[in-house]
């Protein structure tokens, strides 16, 4: 048993502070509500329905045939996969540190310009985006060419969240300063470690859009090097992934425990999985280029190990997490080999939509290991296979956590009850039944060979065999939709609704003790500088020779193209 | 910034069932690390390499990739190098085709006798591609700038159809082409 040693003063948030998460979060949720609008209607494309001009209301333009098709997947992918995600996650990673060091940003105004920055990024990337001539979706591989407002909105998101990160590491390190004999609390250094990754990862994508897109977008140059820019961008691109996981592995770890009645099982083991995750997040890119021409095979296959050794400390995170869960509902009369399961709260929406959110990304990281699997890849490579596997990781283990995690944290930053908690759980349900039904689906169709990143209901080229599985994509889609829609109402009445929390009641954020405490933990496990040395050193090796011999190779041969028109701009 | 108290040294606590855990999920990974070692290395299932560097505004009109002339004997694209047994073919992609084999012409296809081991080379004049020869391991990227290659073996006569994976621009759906093995 763990009891308080010291007794910190109780902090509360500033009503400031709640409003700028609050922002965060709003930002995020309008993200993910226009993205995922497309969603079914990818879906229903795929079983050749097209319903694009349904949105002929909202768009003054709405381009025609697959035009549509690829502006919509645009949308789908940048706002999904890089807004609602970077929104959310900086907002969460707000509360978290601000909560978990009881302390105050070290420099609020800081952050403010970060976040306010990104904001801006959106507004300038979606002009193009809206307007059909950024259709390159959220990869934008050169030489596809978008307007250059594309490119410069990113930056400024990109930016903006590293400022946002500078303002989150002189906080923690002021605290430090402050309580040298305290451990940074769990949850402070899993979202701020996050933010390390973070900084450390888009390094990639900065070399590739400041040094080689935009200088080519302005004819500075007078080409680009494709084969570059895939290694700079794949560089940040896996990273990326860990950077949306993270914030949903911290709060399975500090929160969720708590919130089922239980404990975290051990708090030692969870700071060395995160430790790994900075050290191998960044340098296993060479994973998503294993059919790539322009890089050795031998720097795939160290990768493909690489990329297996990640693999540990999410090995790691399912052992603690299930082993906190089971420790929690054997609390509450669980009983059994499994039937424990059924002990779980799960009647509280924040906890029900984790636990389906787990269950989605076991199935995840089993298709996720295929992709890994160097050679095994060949089957798998730019099929439908792929946005099978990732919707169960970005669009499932992540998306159904921040469910879960908004379930409390709107209430907490609003001062108002979560509204309809019933209609809440079962948003989790009807999006997890759906991408049970669609992610089967594309993996099973991307077996038997059918593309990713193709409207197929108009390709000549599909065979019978795929026309069931390819309908099964349409239901699952349509049904994910009515769960996410579920979601944002949920949210959005809580957040507008004029009842407020009566006096005394509240919701805090759930914070979970561990069985095992946190003191005793060996020293190493609280230092930052063998970790970012251990992070430099592999990265460097990793990367360094084949990065150089590819920067040193570079060739500016290939002109911009619009995605319309095989005649080459300017 | 040590927290060690007393200069007591403080080992990790970790409980016996996860240490079990540990060791399982190791024997795990260092299986499949193996397995892709194996068929990589010894059973020869491997991943494109670096091949050759191209220019793409140039490398369309350049041999073995141009197209024949109209007097030309045979396509130059198609090389039969040990008869019935090896043969080499030269795929240019581009938006929104791929040549030689642009469908739906059979008389401009590709016609290989089954048995035979078959060497791809493509490269893209424009944007990137992707090359997958369906019910094959043949799956690439067509990077421009950049010569992608594998082999197959085609043991089964038929038609594969070779379609493009990677998203090009809006014609992108309806590029692919085909290969056919006679008997």
């Amino acid at each position: 048993m763990v009891t308080e040693t010291t007794q910190t003063p109780v902090y509360t948030i500033s009503k400031s502070d709640k409003r700028f998460i609050g922002w965060h979060v709003f930002f995020a949720v309008a993200a993910l509500t226009i993205g995922s609008l497309f969603g079914p209607l990818q879906a229903l494309q795929q079983a050749g329905i097209d319903w694009y001009p349904s949105l002929d209301f909202l768009f003054i333009n709405i381009p025609e045939g697959p035009a549509a098709y690829y502006q919509g997947l645009t949308l789908h992918g940048v706002l999904n996969a890089l807004i609602w995600t970077t929104f959310f996650i900086t907002g969460f990673t707000t509360l978290a540190v601000i909560r978990g060091l009881k302390r105050d940003l070290a420099i609020p105004i800081m952050n403010r310009i970060g976040f306010w920055m990104m904001v801006v990024g959106l507004v300038v990337a979606a002009i193009p985006l809206l307007g059909d001539s950024a259709s390159v979706l959220y990869t934008f591989y050169p030489p596809m060419q978008a307007d250059s407002l594309f490119y410069i909105g990113l930056v400024l998101v990109v930016v903006g969240s590293w400022i946002e990160g500078w303002g989150f590491y002189i906080t923690l390190y002021r605290w430090r300063k402050e309580n040298p004999e305290e451990k940074t609390p769990l949850i402070v250094m899993a979202v701020v470690l996050n933010m390390v990754m973070w900084q450390i990862a888009t390094l990639g994508i900065a070399a590739e859009v400041l040094g080689l897109i935009l200088p080519w977008t302005f004819s500075l140059t007078n080409g680009i090097d494709p084969q570059l820019s895939r290694t700079f961008f794949w560089f940040t691109g896996h990273p990326l992934v860990y950077f949306w996981l993270l914030p949903a592995y911290a709060s399975w770890y500090t929160m969720l425990p708590k919130q089922a009645g239980g404990k975290l099982f051990s708090d030692s083991l969870a700071r060395l999985a995160f430790w790994l995750f900075l050290i191998l997040s960044v340098p296993l890119g060479f994973h998503h280029q294993f059919v790539d021409p322009g890089v050795p095979a031998g720097w795939k296959f160290i990768h493909s190990i690489l990329t297996l050794g990640v693999f540990f400390p999410s090995l790691l995170t399912f052992f603690t997490v299930v082993a906190s869960l089971e420790y929690a509902a054997r609390q509450r009369g669980g009983k059994g080999l499994f039937g424990w399961i059924r002990a779980l709260p799960w009647g509280d929406p924040s906890v029900a939509a984790q636990l389906l959110a787990g269950i989605l990304f076991m199935f995840g990281g089993i298709s996720g290991l295929a992709n890994a699997s160097y050679n095994v890849n060949l089957v798998l490579h730019n099929t439908t296979w792929v946005p099978g596997h990732f919707h169960l990781t970005v669009a499932s283990a992540v998306t159904l956590s921040f469910f879960g995690i908004s379930y409390w944290l709107v209430p907490h930053i609003t001062d108002k009850p979560l509204w309809r908690p019933n209609l809440a759980v079962a948003s989790s349900w009807v999006y997890f039944a759906g991408m049970l039904i669609f992610s089967n689906a594309m993996h099973t169709v991307g077996l038997l060979g059918a593309p990713r990143r193709t409207p197929l209901g108009l390709a000549p080229y599909v065979p019978d065999e795929w026309n069931g599985h390819l309908f099964r994509v349409a239901v699952g889609g349509a049904i994910m939709w009515v769960g996410l829609m579920l979601f944002v109402v949920v949210v959005a009445v809580t957040a507008w609704q004029r009842k407020r929390f009566a006096d005394g009641e509240t919701v805090d954020i759930p914070l979970a003790e561990s069985l095992d405490d946190p003191n005793n933990a060996p020293a190493w496990l609280d230092r930052w500088k063998p970790w970012l040395i251990a992070t430099a050193v592999l990265i460097i090796l990793a990367y360094g020779p084949q990065l150089l011999d590819q920067i040193f190779g570079i060739e500016l041969t290939s002109p911009g193209f619009d995605p319309g028109s095989p005649i080459p701009n300017n | 910034m040590s927290t060690e108290a007393g200069g007591e040294k403080v080992r990790m606590h970790i409980d016996p069932t996860e240490r079990a855990w540990i060791r399982v999920a190791i024997v795990v990974l260092v299986i499949f690390a193996l397995a892709i070692t194996v068929a990589g290395f010894m059973l020869g299932i491997q991943v494109p390499t670096e091949e050759q560097r191209v220019d793409p505004r140039t490398i369309g009109d350049a041999a073995p990739w141009a197209a024949p002339a109209a007097d030309e004997e045979g396509d130059p694209r198609i090389q039969e190098l040990v008869p019935g047994e090896k043969y080499a073919v030269y795929i240019i992609a581009k938006m929104w085709l791929f040549a030689p084999s642009q469908v739906p012409t059979p008389e401009s296809g590709i016609e290989i006798p089954a048995g035979a081991e078959v060497t791809f080379y493509v490269t893209s004049t424009d944007v990137q591609h992707g090359f997958k020869v369906q019910n094959t391991n043949v799956n690439f990227m067509a990077v421009p700038g950049e010569v992608s290659t594998l082999t197959t073996e085609f043991d089964e006569p038929g038609t594969y159809d070779f379609i493009c994976t990677e998203y090009c621009g809006t014609g992108h759906a309806a590029m692919f082409g085909s290969i056919t093995i006679t008997e």
